[in-house]
């Protein structure tokens, strides 16, 4: 299996537990639901073509992946013909090494980075600090879990996690060069300390890094879409380019990108549009002032050739706005840490374990109590409970789920199978509860259901069975 | 080596669709998306008159926390520039690209205003750009890279001004793609191609929204709405 830095899915549970008993943690996440939430709904409720446009972008994501190899040759040929390098890398190995081939011919010592899940699948900063190369991230968040030697806790708020006390500590462990009495009780301050730090990182890199949105094949085109405009100094400044994109990133032409734009920035941060969405096309040309002297595309597969011939082919769809997490009850309750690796939420419970296999992951689509907000909001309509779903099959097929989870579903499934036996069982398990019932109303703890009463009661019975209930309603009509 | 990668993943996409790459139809289908480039769904938002266009142009800027006026002649933007300068007490220097449209304006006016040329070294206070286009339905600007306007006087500036014509604001990001074919054909873009929709932002620290994270604090947009253009 591929090899994934940082994999602590395995430990989902143990995760989880430590995740909802961290205050820490609790108070940072709980600014999610009351403020991302309504703040999209808003935005959305103000473009009335919102619904179509997903329509629009599903079509666009659907014919794309059909054509897909024939768009990559469109994009590679455009993209050279501009004067750009076109690598491509089945694994996450692969792209690792071409990413330092490429440092080394530059004499790299010092690289900035834009955001790029791809860089954290990859896990390139690690790699590239083992090879004498000073990474540095240059979106704030991505800034903060460098210092804390973590991965980013959401696709698209890779901080979320952390309060602010918390940054203003770790500012001061980390800038010892600053004054330390200095005051940093301010947002701006914290965000001023940061711009001054990285202002110098951004002047004197030799290579910079970033990840793709979209790659266009009409034009042969990268496209980054930032807040900070940290992406486009870390493309800008230094002499050389790198983009690392992965094979899904590629739409056919300006129109499409632009339907896909229109959704991405609502769906993600509830904007109308980010403030920098910038298209890379090759290398500075002769005569440009500024600009990077080498532009590097290294596009990478990493498990999605075989999630497209396969049940998993509509996660490619995923844009990476991260709405489905915003809206998912379990992330909201355990942050993006407890997923145990790059991609947490219902994206990350469908796209990890294709990437680092369901056997390291298998507690992951588990994870969802299928209320469905992840699928209402996607904005290209990737069914996401569906194909938890499809991984929780997966999972029972290939004997990975524990013994007893499987012996309750073989006795469930034998009774399910003959209902007159199911309504015998249910009654008599229904009346015996009642009966205790009348002794006591709620129970603090019933056999085989510890996992409920730790947390809550469970109601005493009403004597009878819905089914029974129900049939009687039919007649008393 | 990388060949190698290049043909597994192409074998491998092919796999997994069922196809060779081949097909005639396949081939016909992604040619003539190319060609056509079909525009999707337009909002109805943007879709306005050319003055109510301009309008609702400002109006977006300023809901991005950006700012806009409207100038009658592209001759007062010297001034609109000292005057903003002035208004938030920054120095009278300003560094400008080569593009032709801010050469020829009358920058001898405003005796103070101290111009020079070039990319921005990081250095500089306040950038002048101008702007390819405008996008009404979002407030966005849409900015091509070159000698005329350098990249990095996007970006590395606190406050960057960006003088744009009125009859280059469009309804929508489709309209600037159809003059950007025209003006530089599919087979080489400029080098950046940047919209930019307010000033640079970011709520990384406790998804609190503070301006002027890596990019310009101040984004303000001086619309030239001319007759003769």
């Amino acid at each position: 299996m591929a090899f994934a830095a940082h994999l602590t899915a395995p430990a989902f549970k143990a995760n989880a537990k430590e995740a909802l008993t961290d205050a820490q943690l609790q108070s940072a996440l709980h600014g999610i639901e009351t403020g991302i939430v309504d703040r999209r709904r808003a935005t959305v409720a103000k473009l009335p073509e919102f619904d179509a446009l997903r329509d629009c972008a599903r079509a666009i994501k659907n014919h794309t992946l059909a054509h897909l190899d024939l768009y990559l040759e469109q994009f590679e040929a455009k993209c050279r013909a501009a004067g750009g390098h076109v690598h491509y890398a089945v694994t996450a190995e692969e792209a690792r090494a071409q990413v330092l081939e490429i440092c080394r011919s530059a004499n790299a010592r010092l690289v900035t980075k834009g955001k790029s899940m791809i860089g954290e699948e990859i896990a390139i900063n690690d790699f590239l600090e083992q090879n004498g190369i000073t990474p540095v991230e240059t979106d704030l968040g991505e800034y903060l879990v460098q210092i804390r030697h973590e991965l980013p806790s959401h696709i698209i708020m890779p901080a979320v996690h952390l309060t602010k006390e918390q940054i203003e500590a770790d500012f001061r462990r980390v800038h010892t060069h600053l004054a330390p009495e200095r005051n940093l009780a301010e947002h701006q301050t914290l965000l001023t300390e940061a711009r001054v730090i990285l202002r110098d990182r951004f002047l004197s890199a030799d290579v910079g890094i970033t990840g793709a949105n979209f790659l266009i094949a009409e034009t042969g085109t990268s496209i980054i879409v930032t807040n900070e405009g940290n992406g486009d100094l870390t493309q800008t400044l230094p002499r050389v380019h790198i983009v690392l994109a992965s094979i899904e990133k590629v739409v056919p032409t300006l129109e499409d990108v632009s339907q896909l734009l229109r959704v991405l920035a609502r769906s993600a941060t509830a904007q109308e549009m980010s403030v920098y969405t910038t298209f890379s096309t090759g290398p500075r040309r002769a005569g440009d002032p500024d600009g990077p002297n080498e532009y590097h595309v290294i596009i990478l597969d990493n498990g999605r050739t075989a999630m497209l011939g396969g049940q998993f082919r509509e996660m490619l769809r995923c844009i990476r706005c991260g709405a489905c997490m915003n809206h998912c009850p379990v992330y909201a309750a355990v942050g993006g840490h407890t997923y145990g690796w790059v991609y947490p939420g219902p994206m990350g419970a469908v796209l990890t374990p294709s990437i680092v296999g369901i056997e390291n992951a298998r507690d992951l689509p588990n994870a969802s109590t299928f209320c469905g907000r992840c699928e209402e909001v996607c904005p290209v309509r990737i069914p996401l409970p569906n194909l938890m779903r499809h991984w929780r099959e997966r999972e029972f097929e290939r004997h990975l789920s524990p013994a007893t989870v499987r012996s309750g579903l073989a006795i469930w499934a034998y009774l399910a199978k003959r209902p007159q036996l199911y309504a015998v069982a249910m009654s008599l398990f229904v009346l015996g509860l009642g009966l205790i019932g009348k002794l006591f109303p709620r129970f603090r703890w019933l056999p085989l259901a510890t996992g409920w009463t730790r947390y809550r009661d469970f109601p005493a019975s009403q004597l009878q069975t819905f089914q029974a209930q129900w049939k009687r309603r039919v007649r008393t009509q | 080596m990388t060949t190698s990668a290049r043909e597994t993943v192409f074998a491998s996409i092919r796999r997994a669709l069922g196809v060779t790459g081949a097909e005639a139809t396949r081939r016909a289908a992604v040619a003539e998306r190319l060609r056509e480039h079909p525009r999707g769904v337009i909002p109805a938002r943007g879709q306005l008159p050319a003055a109510e266009r301009v309008k609702l142009f400002v109006r977006m800027v300023e809901a991005a926390n950006g700012s806009a006026e409207i100038l009658k002649s592209s001759d007062e933007v010297p001034a609109a520039i000292a005057a903003l300068l002035r208004r938030h007490n920054l120095p009278m220097q300003v560094r400008r690209g080569d593009d032709p449209r801010l050469a020829a304006l009358p920058w001898d006016k405003e005796r103070q205003l101290e111009v020079t040329t070039g990319a921005s070294d990081g250095r500089q206070l306040v950038s002048v750009s101008h702007a390819f286009g405008g996008v009404a339905e979002t407030g966005t600007l849409v900015m091509t890279s070159g000698t005329d306007n350098p990249t990095t006087l996007n970006f590395l500036p606190d406050t960057h001004v960006v003088v744009l014509r009125a009859k280059d604001v469009a309804g929508d990001y489709e309209t600037v793609w159809a003059r950007v074919r025209d003006a530089f054909g599919t087979d080489a873009l400029p080098r950046s191609i940047n919209l930019i929709t307010g000033p640079s932002r970011s709520a990384d620290i406790a998804q609190i929204l503070i301006l002027g994270a890596h990019g310009p604090r101040r984004l303000h947009v001086l619309v030239v709405d001319e007759a003769d253009g």
